[in-house]
């Protein structure tokens, strides 16, 4: 069993949760994802390692808010166990010193590119990062992406919080006025990565993506989460999860990611209306 | 006791049937297929037996289980020793009395096999796990002195549970790592649960696991800790972690959204209970229409998987003709009997979706048999312009699986062959690196329980050798 030692609410959404791993954390390297079940009836959901703690065997991962299962892990609490929990799995970032490069987040991809984001500005990168979301609300770990960031440009889309607009929008502007920029680093809702692979396709700057496919085992064993890549059928859990993003077939890629979506809709239903009856009961008493 | 009964009247009796669920009734449910044979009907059977002085079904045996012994204990209605019995050679009879391919092994080489009726080896040797499961009958660890050597199993499937039981009794401290939740490898994830009742398989390993066999789960050798670290810490290490990466036709429209590898339907069925969403939270497509592509077991167990969640039409598209299916003829009979609709001399070319990526059909083409193959059967050809569509809305690719690279990419000096898998000598399933064995799907490809049980055994034979003789990892 794998113990909860935190679990802290970001934001109305998303939940950032340190679980003891030790041999996970020890092997762990930036870019590389975990699975998790919470009961031996739940489902097995990756999730990309947010940080980690070698010395006192911890993992991070920050989570948000989507269905049914990352709905239940944010009701844990600390010291609570979670039944499965296996990693590392996929290949690590591919860390160099490359000069100037561009880590861009959006919601629960903003953790893990802040791990890369560290990773590069350590290996002697200078490293702008530009992190978006729809309100002043649903941004997290800004403290800390400054921290790791030569600049750190941040964009809402209400405007509620420092440049009115899309990441893009942002990134345009840096790579119009910036030859330097040698590679960016984008994860985030699926949606956000295939515009920021447009957005950079003009210039000659490699685009790299984080994939968040629908998996099952994480260990190339079943294929769910197969992807084109280049014309080639890659597999997210064992190939990646990172990508060149300008090779990926988006469409087919977002396609894939819905396959259960009416099934995950009517999960979460119950589970909501189960939430919902036990708090009733427990009122009356 | 029951009574012997004369050589003429066992001659003369017939095969007792096993009782199955109709299949009118399997279809809806995920129950095992056959019931098993009650004490009266396993004993009359029993009884046929022969006795043979110079018996041919033990060589037949790729366990060695001694099978005119514990039949007999069965005539005398002493069940519990003809479990002790089977247990002395066979760590998983409940397993191996299930799927095990008795038709092309012992009962094959039964003497009665020339009358057409041979021993039902394999329904006694269930009916005894069964009824020693049921009874609380339990194998016990010869009293031997425990050896210090510490030997490292990598996989839980019916290759790396024969040797980690074998090593153990032996005496060894054996660890066997497991990539999964749950141990058993393809005897949880793969086979359905209407042909091996995971309750079963449950059962077993603990047994295994009473004797001393310490099992980890969700321990990923190669992404945790590599096979030259394991190296550090243990005398002898055994592979077994499975062929596990699927195949695909790799034609136009596989990435589709309702296209499966069978590694991926069967383990959302198998292993994560997604027949029992939204109890299980893992889900899992309902095609209306499935089609199955490839013709051996795994094929079967998708196609009457998809009938089972609900399918009102499940196919199995093969490109040979039915004399070349490379199921199991028993699977093929019962699928046949749940209307399974089978379409040989077809080949899948293309799947067509809707611009949600969604399946709504597969087009095919008809074969032709011609001129015998390297495989020694007739070669399909396809006829050029035969080509026509089936309607489906999913599509299960069952046409075989891989090497999967996690575990050989950590184990320095761990040959493998062009297809990734570990050449062993075939003996002792050595490896190219002293210490180190194999055996299995990751030697074998894809191929059966039994095979996988053989390898496990013929490693710990080996094992022993080598740590007996002074041999370690650790020294190295």
């Amino acid at each position: 069993m794998y113990k909860i030692v935190k679990n802290e609410k970001l934001n109305e959404i998303i939940y950032s949760m340190w679980i003891e791993a030790p041999e996970v954390a020890l092997s762990v390297q930036p870019g590389q994802f975990i699975i998790l079940m919470i009961t031996e009836k739940g489902e097995r959901i990756p999730l990309t390692v947010a940080d980690f703690n070698r010395e006192r065997g911890l993992i991070r991962i920050v989570f948000q808010i989507v269905g049914k299962t990352s709905e239940e892990l944010s009701t844990l609490e600390e010291g609570d166990e979670l039944y499965s929990f296996i990693g590392p799995l996929g290949k690590k970032t591919e860390i160099e010193n490359y000069g100037t490069v561009i880590t861009v987040g959006g919601g629960t991809g903003i953790a893990c590119i802040h791990s890369i984001a560290r990773a590069l500005k350590e290996a002697g990168n200078k490293v702008i990062s530009i992190i978006g979301a729809r309100n002043k609300d649903l941004i997290i770990m800004e403290e800390e992406l400054k921290r790791v960031s030569s600049e750190l440009i941040i964009t809402t889309d209400d405007g509620s919080y420092g440049r009115k607009g899309f990441v893009t929008q942002a990134l345009k502007e840096i790579l119009d006025k910036d030859q330097a920029v040698k590679k960016v680093w984008t994860i985030g809702p699926a949606i956000m990565m295939k515009v920021t692979c447009e957005t950079t396709k003009p210039y000659p700057v490699e685009t790299i993506v984080s994939l968040n496919s629908v998996m099952v085992d994480g260990t190339g064993m079943c294929g769910s989460c197969r992807v084109s890549v280049g014309g080639e059928t890659k597999f997210v859990c064992t190939d990646g999860p990172e990508f060149d993003g300008h090779l990926v077939d988006w469409e087919e890629f977002m396609n894939r990611l819905n396959r259960y979506k009416e099934q995950e809709k009517k999960s979460w239903e119950i589970y909501q209306k189960q939430v919902h009856t036990c708090k009733f009961v427990g009122g009356i008493k | 006791m029951a009574e012997m009964i004369p050589i003429k009247e066992r001659m003369k009796r017939n095969i007792v049937p096993m009782p199955e669920q109709k299949p009118q009734d399997r279809i809806h449910n995920f129950k095992e297929v056959p019931l098993g044979y009650t004490k009266e009907q396993a004993i009359h059977e029993a009884q046929r037996c022969l006795q043979c002085k110079v018996p041919k079904c033990i060589a037949g045996c790729p366990a060695e289980n001694n099978i005119p012994k514990f039949i007999e204990k069965i005539v005398e209605e002493n069940f519990a020793e003809a479990y002790l019995e089977i247990l002395k050679t066979d760590n998983l009879p409940a397993i191996t009395g299930r799927v095990c391919l008795q038709e092309e092994q012992c009962q094959v080489v039964c003497i009665l096999e020339k009358k057409g009726k041979p021993i039902a080896i394999g329904r006694l040797e269930r009916f005894v796990a069964d009824w020693a499961r049921e009874n609380n009958i339990h194998g016990k660890l010869p009293e031997i002195k425990r050896k210090s050597q510490k030997v490292a199993v990598v996989g839980s499937g019916p290759a790396g549970l024969t040797c980690a039981a074998d090593l153990a009794k032996l005496g060894y401290d054996i660890t066997i790592f497991e990539a999964l939740h749950k141990p058993g490898g393809v005897l949880v994830y793969g086979i359905p649960e209407f042909r091996l009742p995971k309750s079963i398989v449950k059962y077993e390993i603990n047994e295994i696991e009473k004797i001393g066999v310490k099992v980890i789960t969700n321990f990923v050798i190669g992404a945790i800790l590599s096979v030259d670290k394991l190296a550090q810490d243990f005398d002898a290490i055994f592979l077994a972690n499975g062929a596990g990466a699927p195949r695909f036709m790799n034609i136009p429209g596989e990435n589709l959204n309702d296209v499966y590898s069978a590694n991926e339907f069967l383990i959302r069925a198998n292993l994560m209970k997604a027949y029992s969403f939204p109890e299980y939270d893992t889900p899992i497509k309902i095609g209306k229409r499935a089609a199955t592509i490839g013709a051996g077991n795994v094929a079967m167990d998708s196609a009457c998987t998809a009938l089972r969640l609900g399918a009102e039409k499940s196919y199995i598209v093969y490109r040979r003709s039915r004399k070349e299916v490379p199921a199991r003829a028993e699977e093929v009979h019962h699928a046949e009997e749940e209307g399974i609709l089978f379409s040989f001399l077809t080949l899948p070319v293309k799947i067509l979706g809707d611009e949600k990526g969604n399946v709504i059909g597969m087009e095919c083409l008809n074969m032709e048999l011609g001129e015998p193959d390297e495989s020694g059967r007739r070669r399909p050809i396809p006829i050029a312009g035969s080509n026509f569509v089936i309607e489906v809305d999913m599509v299960v690719d069952a046409i075989g699986t891989s090497a999967n690279p996690i575990v050989a990419g950590s184990a320095t000096g761990v040959e493998t062959n062009k297809w990734g898998y570990f050449i062993v000598d075939e003996n002792t399933k050595a490896t190219t690196k002293e210490g180190i064995y194999a055996g299995g799907d990751i030697v074998r490809g894809s191929a059966t329980v039994i095979s996988a049980v053989v390898d496990g055994k013929v490693a710990a034979r080996a094992i022993d050798e080598f740590l007996n003789s002074g041999g370690s990892l650790r020294k190295k």
